[in-house]
Formats: structure tokens, sequence, C-alpha cells
């Protein structure tokens, strides 16, 4: 179990960090993905890995229980990661659309040149 | 009136949905509950900065949930003094993007602004780490929607790079709340100052690792080389209203290196003792040399002002990374100053591209050239800290609170230098901007190009947002007495932790 989870997220982030340096933009998105999927995992390696148990103490006896913060800080990261994937999907949409160039260096001006709008 | 503490963070969250879903189609009255917004978070935040400036520190437990377990938002002099400068920022920015018109340039703007508010409001007034996290993304998202505000290409292609780099260290940022969670069990920031203090020392290597991850994010927030590839882009190519607003954003960094660091990662925590300071300070330096020589290479105003800004985050971090409460006085002082100088100087470049484009080229005179030039001649002075601006006095600050360093010679001439090259280079271009332009031959006004709306008078709203920033630096000057004096007191409690940790964790009743 820790080598499953350890190891998933060593590769999730190494594919994540190996995508974020590309040079186009859909790449660099799955990259950023990636990676959130890798840090949400993380999120739940840091409450100790426990399988099959209830996220609630029992103060009548002692049972194995999971510490169910870590839980609701993944969905949240989840929540959030989510919605900041849609926003840069559309924002490079707008970029490749408006430029007909999905790269994500900017292009080196002349001086004096007008702004295209 | 105890929830009085929420307010900042409560009002822009009902304002802006409030916008977005009644007043889509009104823009004059969308306008009215911006300002409206605006200036109630205002009177807000001074009413809060009034209790809170004899020195207690206020909690305000979320859901009635007692501290470790639920998130709690804390009122020092530190949060109370950062949410002033937030909504007296946010004034004259706003009145300045609706003077000059930017707000009607793209879609919902002043939704936009007042989530940003919330997001900034609330990562100052936050108690917990993770919640930190969350106001951080409430205030990245909305500042994406405002740094691509009215599109075009250079403004999606540099904000295709704002985002990544952002989300890069939103992601970083939860695996450092995720190691630190691994090793104390809390991301309550006084709860984790306890803990942090009671780990045995041959358990700390995930603690320094945590701590680590953690400067990183800050440092890419707070802009400091060489995580501070993001800005001058972002920053240039953004709505120069949105860019004076996005001044608050780095101090954002700024203000959680100083929080964390001397509430958590103390100077007196073995654990991490040196591993800071060790880093930021050099990084600093090299911030504030890269921010000069920056504004002496730029070709365009709004990476002119880019550099200026991040030079100041130079001086601002130079002072925080020495960890001593009298630089950290300092560092209040000109927090601020830097704060308004370059939301100014940013404003003011607005005023010359609106007229002749952002290029520092020698280009004709512009309508009113003389009151531009003396504001862009103000803003200058100010962001290069000379007299007699507050700048200036920020500096003085800076470079007195470091005189016992150990490096202090090398911080005397960097700050020293940086400030003659930020000189220059605000010199080059100011002369290039509205000196160089007179001996060219005059446009003819039949001439293509040479419009109506260039010769038209601008709106009088976009320069009165211009001398109320003036106005606040020359009162921070007049002032300085007792704005050091509060900025003292303010590093007093920093660097007097306990009394924090204690009203947080309700110890005060023992």
């Amino acid at each position: 179990m820790e080598l499953l989870v350890a190891s998933a997220v060593g590769i999730l982030t190494a594919a994540g960090v190996y995508l974020i340096l590309r040079r186009r933009s859909f790449p660099v998105i799955l990259g950023l993905s990636l990676l959130t999927y890798a840090v949400n995992v993380f999120l739940f390696a840091t409450g100790r890995l426990v399988t099959g148990a209830p996220p609630i103490l029992n103060k009548y006896e002692e049972v194995a229980y999971t510490d169910p913060l870590p839980q609701a800080l993944v969905l949240t990261a989840i929540v959030i990661s989510f919605g900041m994937t849609a926003v840069v999907v559309m924002i490079a949409l707008g970029a490749y659309l408006s430029s007909r160039d999905d790269g994500t260096a900017m292009p080196v001006e002349a001086d004096g040149a007008e702004e295209d709008a | 009136m105890e929830h009085l503490l929420i307010a900042p963070v409560v009002l822009p969250a009902l304002v802006a949905p409030f916008i977005i879903m009644v007043l889509r189609h009104h823009l004059d009255l969308q306008r009215i509950f911006s300002l409206a917004s605006a200036v109630l978070l205002a009177g807000i935040t001074l009413a809060l900065a009034a209790q809170s400036a004899d020195g207690t520190v206020k909690v305000y437990e979320l859901g009635d949930w007692p501290a470790p377990f639920g998130i709690v938002l804390v009122l020092d002099r530190l949060s109370a003094m950062m949410i002033v400068l937030t909504s007296l920022l946010a004034l004259p920015v706003l009145l300045y993007a609706i003077g000059s018109n930017w707000d009607t340039r793209g879609a919902n703007f002043h939704a936009l602004f007042q989530f940003q508010l919330m997001g900034i409001m609330g990562a100052f007034l936050t108690g917990d780490a993770f919640n930190l996290f969350v106001f951080f993304e409430v205030l990245l998202i909305a500042s994406y929607g405002l740094m691509i505000h009215s599109g075009g290409t250079r403004r999606f292609q540099a904000g295709v790079q704002y985002v990544v780099f952002n989300l890069l260290g939103s992601t970083l940022f939860l695996f450092a709340l995720g190691t630190l969670y691994s090793v104390t069990g809390t991301l309550n920031m006084a709860d984790l100052a306890v803990k942090v203090a009671q780990i045995p020392a041959e358990d700390t290597a995930l603690l320094r690792v945590g701590a680590v991850m953690l400067l990183l994010v800050f440092a890419i927030k707070a802009s400091l080389l060489p995580l501070h590839f993001w800005l001058p882009s972002a920053y240039a190519n953004a709505p120069m209203p949105v860019a004076a607003l996005f001044a608050i954003m780095t101090k954002v960094g700024a203000y959680s290196i100083l929080r964390i660091y001397t509430l958590v990662f103390g100077p007196e925590v073995e654990a991490t003792a040196g591993l800071t300071e060790s880093w930021l300070l050099p990084a600093a330096m090299l911030t504030l040399g890269a921010g000069a020589i920056g504004v002496l290479g730029s070709k365009k105003l709004g990476r002119l002002a880019a550099f200026g800004a991040i030079a100041s985050m130079g001086t601002l971090l130079i002072a925080i990374s020495l960890f001593t409460q009298t630089a950290a006085a300092a560092a209040l002082y000109y927090l601020v100053h830097s704060t308004l100088a370059a939301a100014l100087l940013f404003l003011v470049a607005d005023l010359v591209m609106e007229r002749q484009g952002q290029w520092i080229l020698p280009q004709l005179p512009m309508p009113q050239t003389g009151l531009i030039s003396a504001l862009f001649f103000a803003a200058a002075i100010a962001l290069a800290g000379m007299p007699p601006l507050s700048g200036f006095l920020g500096k003085l600050l800076v470079l007195d609170a470091t005189r016992g360093a150990a490096l202090a010679p090398w911080i005397w001439g960097v700050i020293l230098l940086g400030s003659l090259i930020t000189i220059i280079g605000m010199a080059r271009a100011g002369s290039l901007l509205f000196w160089k332009g007179h001996g060219l031959p005059q446009r003819a006004a039949e001439e293509p190009g040479y419009t109506a709306a260039e010769t038209a008078p601008p709106p009088a709203l976009a320069f009165v947002a211009c001398f109320g920033l003036l106005g606040g630096l020359v009162a921070l000057t007049v002032f300085a007495g007792p704005a050091t004096r509060y900025a003292e007191a303010t590093a007093a409690q920093l660097y007097a932790p306990s009394a924090y940790i204690d009203t947080v964790l309700g110890r005060t009743a023992e």
C-alpha cells in the first residue's frame, strides 16, 4: 500500500513536471492536471494510510480510525484544481484563437510596434 | 459587534454575486455598488484597526468551533494594517478604473474586483494555514479574470504564463501544507507554532522540507528572484488599473513570510533556525538588483512600472529577511509606502499609455503633458526612494535597521546602488517621454490616427484617483512619526507571539 501510493505520487509528479516544461500550452495544462492529482494523493497520505476504517473516533473502545481532515483538504483541493484547470483551459484557448499559436512563450515585438488589438 | 471581524470578507463576497446576477446590464449601478462597497470596506477596516490599535488580538471562530479544530480569523496590528492598506488602495484604483472607462472594456470588471478584494482581505485575516491557501486561490482566480480583462492577444499570452506559474505555486503550496500536516497534525497557525516547538530535534527533517517549500510559495507570490519571472510580463500586459491593484498582491507574499516565519518558524525554533535567513537575504538583494536594472532597460512603460515594483519588493524583502524587530518595523513602513508608490506609477503609466502608446519613445506632446509629467515625476521619486517623499524615509529606516547585520556593507551597497540605477532608469524614461517629443515636427490634425479621442480632455476622476494616491504618500511622509510608531508596535507584537497564540487557542482564561 505504501509503495503503491508513494510510487503513484512520484510518477504523477515526474510526468507532470516533464509536461510542464514543454513549450506548447496543451501539454502544460495536462502536466498541471497530473501535478494536482499527485498532490491530492499526497494529501491523503499525510493523514497516515489506513484502509477500511471509519473517520470517527470511538471514546468507548480502541478501534482503528482514519484521519478525516486530509479527506476534507483533498475535497477542497479537488474543487479548486478543477475550477483552475477550467480557467487555464479557457485562457489558453483565448490565446490560441487570437494568435493562432499555442506556444507558451511570448513572441518578441519590434520597438514601437503597435499592439494588435 | 464581534461579527465586524468577518465583514471585510463577507461584504465583497455578497456584493460581487449581486453585481453579476442582478446588475449585469446596468453599468452605472455596478459602479455605484462597487464604489459603495469599497467605501464601506474602508470604514470597516479603519474601525477594525481602531479596535486592534491597543495591541489586543481579536479572534473570530467560524461556526463557533474552538481554535485548533475550526477555522479562525485573527485580527492583530499586522492584519489590521494590511486590510486598511488594501481598502485604501482599492478606493483610488476603483475610481481610476471608472474614470478612465477601463471597466467598460470587458465584462464583469466590478464583480471580479470585489472577489479580488475578498481574497486579499481573507488572506490577511485568516489564522489557518489551509484557509490561507483557499484565500490565495480566491484572490488568484479573480486576478486571472482581471488580468485578461478586455482581451487582446498579448494579454492572453501573458495571462497563460501568469496562470500556469501561479497554478504551479498553488500545487507547491498544497505539497508544503501536506508535509507540515503530516509532521504536526494541525494547520492552525497558532497551534502549528506550539506543535513545531515541541517536535524533537531528530524528527525535524520533514518539517524543514515543509518550511522551505512554504517559503518558496510565498517567494513566488512576493516575486523574489529567481521566482519573479511571472511578474514583468503579467503586470506589464494587464490593464494598468488592475496592475495597480496587484501592487498589494506581491505584499500578500511578503505578509505571509512575515507572519509564518515569525509565528510558526520563529527565530527561536531550532529546527528551522538559519534556514530562511541564509537564503532570503541574498535572494532579496538580487531581486533589488534585477528590478533596478530592469527599470533601466525597459522599453515599455508597463514593464518599467513592473520592474519598479520588483525593485521595491527587493528592498522590502531585504528588511524582512533580517528577522529582527527593528528591521520588521522598517519593513512595515516601507511596505505601505511601496504599495502606494507602485500603484501610483502604474496609474500614471496608464495615463501616458492611453495618450501615446506603451513604448518609451520620444513622441509629440500629449494633452495635459504638464500635469502627467508632474505626476510621473512624483511617482518616480517615490518609487526610487528620493526625498522628500516617504520612499526616502522608508529606505533610511531600512538602512538604519540593517546597521548591525553581518552583511551590512553589502546591503547598504545594494540598496544605494539599486536606488541610483532606478533613478537613472526613471529619469531616462521621463526625459524620453516628456521632453524629447518637443523637438519633433508637428503632426497635422487631419492625419489619420490623430483622432478626436486623443485630444478630448480625460475624465477628471482619473486624476482625482492619482492625486488621492499621491496624497496618501504625502500623508505617510508628513505623519511619518505616528506611522513608524505604529510599525514599531506592530513589529513588537510580531516578535512576541505568545499573546497571539494564547488568544487563538483560548488559553487566556487559565
